[in-house]
């Protein structure tokens, strides 16, 4: 690694902490998806609503507001993590809430499951693996 | 079904806003202490939190018209954006593991729409 790149880190992170923190980020996906499911249920009243009624219709429509709360709950997880992580590990992380997302969709909405979801499904997890097992090593 | 230009551009400023949105919120949360002005006064993670929210409402709008297969990768282009950010701001190395993850995190959310259709 080029000495150069760590020279700007206030101090020299935890291999514990950075485990942590990408734990974090990944269990709090399920927030996401919570907080998605909720919006989906609030966001079909709006599709013809401009910018400002959508604004609104956040505050006014009970199950937006709650999805909302559940991502500023995501949000405050989230800083926390980014304190002992690396954002570029981090932020990608996020991705796995498509998996749960899907899932909802598919046990909640009835969507359909087809050999090619299920294919996007196993190489998010995949790449999310690689980031989370490869990346909390801080090299190559 | 067809996607509107408008949804695609709207998805698409909604994920390069998100990631901006990122830099702010690791930047204030390294300077957040156990004083809680450190929280209350700070602006890094009051910007972070706006562009949040800005994509957020762009997010909604966008995908309320438009089919997921064009619109899913758009929005994984933020995961992109963030690899470039972190390097410029954080000088987080691009490894060959990110480079791998985030294209696995491309290719899976495309297959996702792709799938939607």
């Amino acid at each position: 690694m080029n000495p150069a790149a760590t020279s700007s880190e206030p101090h020299v992170i935890d291999p514990a902490k950075r485990r942590l923190a990408i734990f974090i980020v990944l269990a709090c996906t399920l927030l996401v998806a919570w907080a998605q499911y909720l919006i989906k249920l609030g966001a079909n009243r709006l599709s013809h609503a401009g910018l400002m009624a959508t604004l609104i219709g956040i505050f006014a429509i009970p199950q937006l507001f709650a999805g909302y709360c559940l991502y500023g709950l995501f949000t405050v997880m989230f800083i926390y993590a980014l304190r002992n992580g690396e954002l570029s590990i981090l932020y990608p992380l996020i991705a796995l809430s498509y998996v749960w997302v899907t899932i909802t969709g598919v046990m909640a909405f009835h969507e359909g499951m087809n050999p090619l979801k299920l294919a996007g499904l196993a190489v998010i997890v995949a790449g999310v693996a690689v980031l989370g097992l490869g990346g909390g090593g801080g090299g190559e | 079904m067809t996607t509107p230009i408008s949804s695609m551009v709207l998805v698409l400023i909604g994920s390069v806003i998100g990631s901006i949105g990122a830099i702010f919120l690791k930047s204030g949360a390294h300077a957040v202490n156990r004083r809680w002005t450190s929280i209350a006064f700070n602006w890094r993670l009051a910007v972070g939190i706006g562009t949040y929210l800005v994509s957020s409402v762009l997010f909604v709008k966008g995908m309320s018209n438009g089919e997921l297969s064009v619109l899913f990768p758009l929005v994984s282009l933020g995961y992109v954006c963030t690899l470039a950010w972190s390097r410029l701001f954080f000088h987080e190395p691009i490894t060959k593991v990110k480079l791998a993850g985030v294209g696995l995190i491309l290719i899976g959310i495309t297959c996702l729409g792709l799938g939607g259709r």
